[in-house]
């Protein structure tokens, strides 16, 4: 196989899931509303409860809307991923997947492409996403549109790799209802997508080092940090790490008959 | 292109699907795998697909190891699911150009190649609908026109009229026997209906995991001394 093959491949996937992206368009944009939800309705809430003071990378006093922006960036990747993920291995997706494995191409491949593909349409609502929280003043530099990109995507494979993962092996989880719960919500509200991490160790120190050792803390702050043209280290390390880890994983793992691409039979 | 199987044997769990399962098709043949639901049809042609992993024995496509050779062998193979494998909102192309994609082809050899396949199945001024709009005997000819898109010298149909009427299932089985003939292609078709299978046909006949029967139509019904072979699926099998 030659390069050629692998270019033509993965354009092949992005255009694929571009084209759906379009065809459910609607659906993609319902999506939308839950982020907005929280930066409008439950932001406006909490913002008198939960001062915040000056904390890097802001320079000045921040509203409680711009400070949670970043966290309703890696919340909308979160849900997006994780349900792409296993519509993969589920339900919706289950024909094109085994098309997908019918080509001559490495697995790995096919399968990092695929999640890179459908983490690409998230970023697309991500950035929607920031067009609007204009409205609610959350009006990061200019550059930092720009400069988020490689966090957003480096965000969207950790999460997409970690779907898969659970999708192949943890057959407990087979629906959506308990990934949001056991994966979705605690990953969320355990991280500093809502408040920062000195207010969780105020409250509960045990707590507070669950965020640590959370990757999507580290993946919100390294959204947080591009966005406002600061460079973080530690945080774009561990979502880096931790990224490469569980696509090593994922599709080392991935197994068709741990799955139920074949469609036929339950796997064992 | 040849295909040799040896020894294959799967389990899901503790429960045995496949067992000891030898055979050998010839080169550009038509060849029928006849077996009841749950004799392992789907089993065996995960395991040609590779989206099971081999258990126990070899797998030998033209003479070279499915294990060992993956990509060559995928190369080589066109498959057409049980179930329905097309992106309903798509449209025909769309389809057709992803599939090509995946083999690594481009868009403007896709392009040509697709059309082409689309004409020799009478669907071209298709091509631009979307699937959904397509009724099941088209949409089965889409799949095929597909599988063959990466010219394949292996073609595998897994239960490919399931859901059809008995006026496209016949259409579409005739289709699959011309292109064998025309192209050479060697063809694998699974099936539980016996009305799909001509006297003439090699006969690969599954039953419960087991090859209980493997040569031509005419050949197994004199070994068995039953009339036809729906007589001989009925004994070996208790099915038909």
């Amino acid at each position: 196989m030659k390069a050629a093959h692998y270019w033509h491949c993965f354009v092949g996937i992005q255009t694929r899931e571009w084209l759906r992206f379009w065809q459910q368009r609607t659906r993609f944009a319902s999506a939308l509303v839950r982020p907005l939800l929280w930066l409008v309705v439950f932001a406006a809430g909490f913002r008198a409860v939960l001062g915040i003071s000056i904390i890097p990378p802001y320079e000045t006093y921040i509203t409680y809307e711009t400070y949670i922006a970043p966290g309703l960036c890696g919340m909308i990747i979160l849900f997006n991923s994780m349900q792409g993920a296993l519509s993969m291995v589920y339900d919706r997706e289950l024909g094109s997947m085994r098309v997908l494995l019918m080509s001559p191409l490495p697995r790995p491949f096919l399968l990092v492409t695929k999640l890179l593909a459908m983490g690409v349409v998230s970023i697309g609502q991500v950035y929607v996403f920031l067009l609007l929280a204009l409205l609610m003043d959350v009006e990061p530099p200019l550059w930092g549109y720009l400069a988020v990109l490689p966090a957003l995507i480096l965000t969207s494979l950790m999460l997409g790799a970690l779907g898969l993962l659970i999708a192949t092996w943890i057959k407990q989880l087979e629906n959506f209802a308990g990934v949001m719960n056991f994966v979705i919500f605690p990953m969320f509200f355990m991280s500093s997508a809502l408040y920062p991490l000195w207010r969780m160790n105020e409250a509960s120190p045990w707590l507070y080092w669950i965020c640590q050792f959370n990757p999507f803390t580290h993946a919100v702050e390294a959204i947080r940090f591009s966005l406002y043209l600061e460079w973080n280290p530690m945080a774009y390390g561990i979502t880096a790490g931790v990224t490469v880890t569980l696509a090593l994983l994922a599709t080392a793992g991935f197994r068709p008959q741990r799955t139920r691409i074949l469609g036929a039979s339950k796997p064992a | 292109m040849t295909i040799e199987a040896s020894n294959l044997s799967f389990r899901y769990g503790e429960k045995p699907v496949l067992r000891e399962v030898s055979f050998a098709l010839t080169s550009g043949r038509f060849h029928a795998l006849l077996g009841p639901n749950g004799a392992g049809k789907s089993t065996l042609f995960g395991l040609l697909t590779r989206l099971l992993a081999l258990q126990q024995g070899e797998l030998l496509l033209a003479g070279q190891s499915l294990k060992k050779q993956p990509a060559e062998a995928m190369r080589r193979i066109g498959v057409v699911f049980q179930q329905n494998a097309l992106d309903l909102d798509l449209t025909v192309r769309q389809n057709l150009q992803y599939h090509a994609a995946l083999h690594g082809l481009s868009r403007k050899e896709a392009r040509v190649r697709g059309d082409r396949e689309l004409e020799r199945f009478s669907l071209l001024d298709r091509a631009n609908d979307a699937v959904r709009q397509l009724n099941g005997g088209h949409r089965r000819r889409v799949e095929i026109a597909r599988a063959l898109l990466h010219e394949p010298s292996l073609l595998l149909l897994d239960e490919p009229t399931v859901g059809l009427d008995v006026a496209s299932r016949k259409a579409l089985n005739e289709h699959v026997r011309t292109l064998c003939e025309e192209d050479g292609l060697t063809v694998l078709w699974a099936t539980h209906l016996i009305e799909e299978v001509r006297a003439e046909d090699r006969v690969l006949i599954l039953h419960q995991g087991q090859l209980l029967a493997d040569g031509k139509g005419q050949a197994i019904c004199e070994a068995e001394g039953t009339r036809d072979l729906a007589e001989t699926f009925h004994s070996l099998t208790g099915a038909g």
